[in-house]
């Protein structure tokens, strides 16, 4: 059982000091005056949108590759070679499957220690997460603007993966690029509105971790990940 | 550590600041830094403006309807498995905290950037009920094992330099590298790992609540909010009552705002939106959640003409364009809260008593005032608060001989007078192109909007007069 205290006092305080008694009806949102967000990069295609995504890449300091279903396989084993990966932790996803992604990863069983995340494993998920090279699972939303991928985490695809690696790989696939937060939010308020559950977790995730706390100077690498590498995949 | 962080005089603390030379470099370096990373954001974006105007009316509605947005919070957490303890006063939220931590015979809590567990002075209330705490964000690590205060709200560590870093490494942690910063941050990785693994419980401040659905946003580039909200099994979330929106739509112009406004970012490295407790099957993240909702004075500033101090969002942007910050830093303020912002906070939040100098730390330029994401009239509450204390409070004789005796004062002690004139010009410094101001802040806008500015002269008039009776001979020395 959960528990909400001392509400009611705090509450009516704040309604007392803003002068009205306190508010028992729903509040509607206004109709905002303006809505700058909706004009930034409109009407651009899913081609035009890579191409700005592969652009903030540099700024993000990310690798950038595009591929297609065909050659997914090929690029993935060319990005874990850079990585000289010797573990990697892997999202349970369906589009593993979809994308053609099992037969290369039973062909890398002998040189790389793969392990995907499921439930069965308890906390052990978390344990192998933090001692593998690599980490990898799909982004639902990306967003062109700011080369964000959009994780939502269940329980095929735990919080680790995406942060504790010391290098992480996003699979794109290119229908799920948008413009920008905007598109992904009003995703997520749409949901909220139709009663479904939002993910225990929901990352906005662009690039490696970073700091500018000693000097100013940019570090690339501090808790999160220090190398990331996006795989744009097309998916039409 | 409370919101007062010394308890010497803002006299001295000012010319500490201003003896402190690495510190001033480092504050006017990051401040050009920080304000072009600004400038190209807010350029890059297009109209600015109506991204400003509609933080402003998001800010102002949701403060009106506060009491609800709250209540919708409180209910949807609860929903999603968390416990939420609304706290009135800083004390009731530490005992809160403390009784989780005895429940649980913490031995370890890692801590998440969180300004106001700096304000309700979290860390002291957990370390008297026996708790190891950690601070985990890199610049508030290494305050912490210098036991050191913040002096900016988004690089708390801004007035150290590498070697000193490098230093307290050593003494405290037996480092041996360089002082590069980068193997400083190695190390701090390394170290923080293990601290991050046996942790009992994870404590983090909030950027945004979301209302409709109980999320509670993260918004950061280390990664330290992640780990703090994945590894251990409690989790607790310190919230300043005002740190909520309505709906999600609303989150993406706040976070919007606020990464360009604070570090001129796109986007920040990591946007994090932990709703509750993990669910069925999940194997990381917490399986106890409790949300700490604080007032501790927020709801005195509601219904006033300073209830548009509560709409901040804390990016600092005023902070980087203060003149006065540049030469003070942000320990002279004396408050966690420094710069601007702090000076109309702090005295709102502590009393006029305790913080009395602070609404004339500031020449009114009006520079804050233009940069606000969320359109706070910075400066102008400034005046407010000088007006009200010299009007209703009836502050000390030693105020009003501020207030209405100040130019005298200023202009007949020698030092204070030439240290004014002489930092009028590396105060507009950042405005000054060929030695005129065209694009001036504040006041001087509407000047420079029609017509160029001089900038204020390289040398000053006292100093040039005592070089030339220097190279000139003499003659009217007797007159």
């Amino acid at each position: 059982m959960t528990k909400i205290y001392n509400r009611d006092a705090f509450l009516e305080n704040i309604a007392r000091h803003l002068g009205r008694k306190r508010q028992t009806k729903k509040v509607e949102r206004p109709n905002w005056h303006v809505s700058p967000q909706h004009s930034v990069l409109r009407g651009l295609s899913q081609d035009e949108l890579v191409d700005i995504l592969e652009k903030q890449c540099q700024e993000i300091h990310t690798a950038f590759k595009r591929t297609n279903i065909e050659n997914l396989p090929k690029t993935l084993h060319d990005v874990l070679s850079t990585y000289k990966t010797k573990s990697m932790v892997v999202a349970n996803d369906s589009r593993l499957k979809r994308f053609g992604l099992i037969p290369l990863f039973n062909s890398l069983k002998d040189e790389i220690n793969i392990h995907l995340w499921e439930e069965a494993n308890g906390k052990k998920n978390q344990l192998i997460a933090e001692q593998a090279d690599v980490g990898i699972s799909f982004s639902e939303i990306t967003l062109a603007e700011s080369g964000t991928v959009t994780l939502f985490i269940n329980k095929n695809h735990g919080r680790s993966i995406s942060l504790m690696p010391k290098s992480y790989i996003a699979l794109i696939p290119k229908s799920t690029l948008v413009p920008r937060l905007t598109q992904a939010t009003e995703r997520i308020h749409n949901q909220v509105k139709n009663g479904e559950q939002v993910p225990s977790c929901i990352s906005f995730v662009t690039g490696p971790s970073n700091s500018a706390d000693i000097e100013m100077n940019l570090i690339v690498g501090v808790h999160g990940p220090m190398h990331a590498t996006y795989i744009v995949i097309e998916d039409a | 550590m409370t919101l007062k962080i010394s308890d010497l005089s803002y006299e001295e603390r000012v010319q500490e600041g201003i003896e402190n030379d690495f510190m001033r470099q480092a504050v006017a370096s990051a401040q050009g830094r920080f304000r072009s990373g600004r400038e190209t954001r807010a350029e890059e974006i297009g109209n600015w403006e109506d991204w400003r105007a509609l933080g402003e009316e998001i800010r102002r509605h949701t403060l009106n309807n506060l009491d609800y947005y709250l209540e919708q919070l409180s209910d949807e957490v609860s929903k999603r498995g968390g416990h939420v303890f609304f706290a009135e006063k800083a004390e009731d939220a530490n005992a809160y905290i403390q009784d989780i931590v005895k429940k649980k015979k913490a031995k370890k809590v890692v801590k998440s950037k969180s300004m106001v567990t700096e304000e309700i002075g979290l860390n002291q209330a957990l370390e008297e009920v026996g708790a190891d705490v950690v601070e985990s964000d890199l610049g508030e690590w290494i305050l912490q094992l210098d036991d050191d205060p913040p002096s900016h709200i988004v690089t708390p560590a801004l007035h150290k330099n590498k070697e000193q870093i490098r230093e307290t490494f050593a003494k405290k942690r037996g480092y041996t590298k360089s002082e590069k910063p980068e193997e400083l941050a190695l190390f701090a990785r390394e170290q923080l790992r293990e601290e991050f693994l046996s942790c009992d419980i994870g404590i983090t401040g909030c950027n945004f609540a979301v209302a409709e659905s109980g999320a509670i946003t993260f918004v950061t580039n280390e990664g330290n909010a992640r780990m703090v909200t994945t590894i251990p099994d409690t989790q607790i979330t310190v919230m300043g009552m005002e740190r909520i929106v309505p709906t999600w739509e609303e989150l993406d112009i706040l976070v919007s705002l606020l990464t360009r406004a604070a570090v001129g970012q796109k986007i920040t490295s990591y946007v994090t939106a932990i709703t509750g407790t993990r669910l069925a099957g999940e194997t990381d993240g917490p399986e106890e959640f409790h949300l700490v909702i604080v007032d501790n004075g927020r709801s005195k500033i509601l219904g006033t003409e300073f209830q548009s101090t509560l709409h901040c969002i804390r990016c600092a942007a005023c902070i980087n364009v203060c003149p006065v910050y540049r030469h003070i830093g942000g320990h002279a303020y004396n408050s966690i809260y420094p710069g601007p912002i702090g000076a109309v906070l702090s005295p709102l939040l502590d009393g006029y008593e305790s913080h009395q100098e602070l609404p004339y730390a500031s020449t009114l330029c009006g520079a804050c005032t233009e940069v606000c994401p969320v359109k706070i009239p910075l400066h102008e509450l400034l005046i407010l608060h000088r007006k009200k204390m010299v009007e209703e409070e009836k502050m000390s004789p030693k105020l009003e001989q501020l207030a209405m005796k100040g130019y005298a004062k200023w202009a007949s002690n020698a030092a204070a007078y030439k240290m004014g004139a002489a930092l009028a010009r590396p105060a507009l410094k950042p405005w000054i192109r060929q030695e005129t101001i065209k694009k001036g802040p504040g006041p001087l806008k509407e000047w420079t909007v029609n017509r160029d500015f001089p900038a204020p002269a390289k040398e000053t008039f006292r100093a040039w007069f005592k070089k030339r009776n220097k190279e000139a001979p003499h003659h009217d020395e007797d007159l």
